[in-house]
């Protein structure tokens, strides 16, 4: 494999990071399935929601003042671009976890606006995913699903929830919007599990 | 004719005929001049006249009135998915032979 050296040390990222199927795009473009919602931080909640019907919810001073991560990641999109390198922060799906006692094995996350996407538990934790509410450094654009969202970079990314507003943990599993329209379950580029019936 | 709505900093939306060419193709009907009813806030609207978002994993037509999803069509790899569960009624004009 021919390994190309750029100045800063870094390997130059090639078609042999992406998943069969898809094209490199350094723009960021926005796919939306309705109108942006737009909230008021000083409104705007998160919540965790477990199997038991327990809450633990954070206002945005308490959300923002969490242990944050900064990764930069590679994300890829069902309709075929993937784009390299993007710098987030946000707070690991870890950390927001760590208090809370459940047995669920499976997540639904709802957006404000209505939107929801199924994933399973394990497949959010141990530095898998975040909510994220910086991009490129800088709050992260209502377009782009600010105030926070989810990521989850090693699933396509219409499971990154956009304007992310709770999760909920469950014992059994319960197909999002996309998933209850042809998408699949599972949503993993690197299998190429982009429709139902792949 | 297909008229395209950005409002600053937010999601574009197309006109429900939008929906014609890939309906169109699948059921051999112009499906623009269906009516269907909102299962949101039960009014009922020609499909042509909802808001389509078509930047997306799939088309997803929303009421004008309430923003609810009345219908979304997946284009997957040998078939067209067409999911109406947000349309209590969907009306057709009987073809005139
Ligand atoms: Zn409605």
């Amino acid at each position: 494999m021919a390994v190309i050296t750029r100045g800063f040390g870094g390997r130059r990222r090639d078609d042999a990071d992406l998943p069969p199927g898809q094209y490199r795009t350094d723009d960021f473009p926005v796919l939306s399935a309705g109108p942006t919602p737009r909230i008021d931080l000083d409104e705007w909640e998160f919540a965790v929601v477990t199997e038991t019907g327990e809450r633990s919810t954070w206002s945005w001073a308490e959300f923002t003042a969490l242990p944050a991560d900064e990764p930069t990641v590679d994300i890829h999109c069902v309709t075929r671009w993937s784009k390299f390198g993007t710098s987030w922060r946000g707070v690991s799906v870890d950390t927001l976890l760590a208090d809370v006692d459940t047995a669920a094995e499976y997540v639904v996350a709802h957006s404000y606006g209505g939107y929801t996407t199924n994933i399973p538990l394990e497949g959010l934790l141990d530095g898998q995913a975040w909510v994220a509410y910086e991009f490129d450094g800088e709050p992260l654009a209502p377009v782009h699903g600010g105030p926070a969202r989810l990521l989850v970079p090693h699933l396509y990314f219409w499971k990154s929830a956009k304007w992310l507003r709770a999760l909920e943990l469950r014992l059994d599993d319960e197909p999002g919007f996309w998933e209850t329209a042809g998408y699949h379950n599972d949503g993993d580029p690197w299998r190429e599990q982009r429709y139902l019936e792949d | 004719m297909l008229t395209v709505h950005v409002e600053a900093d937010d999601a574009p939306w197309v006109d429900g005929n939008a929906l014609a060419g890939p309906l169109g193709e699948i059921m051999g009907t112009d499906l623009t001049v269906a009516e269907l009813t909102c299962a949101g806030c039960r009014t009922t609207r020609p499909l042509a006249a909802m808001r389509v978002f078509d930047r997306a994993p799939g088309l997803v037509a929303r009421c004008p009135g309430c923003e609810d999803v009345v219908m979304r069509v997946v284009r997957m790899t040998g078939r067209v998915l067409v999911d109406v569960r947000g349309s209590l009624i969907v009306s057709l004009p009987v073809p005139t032979a």
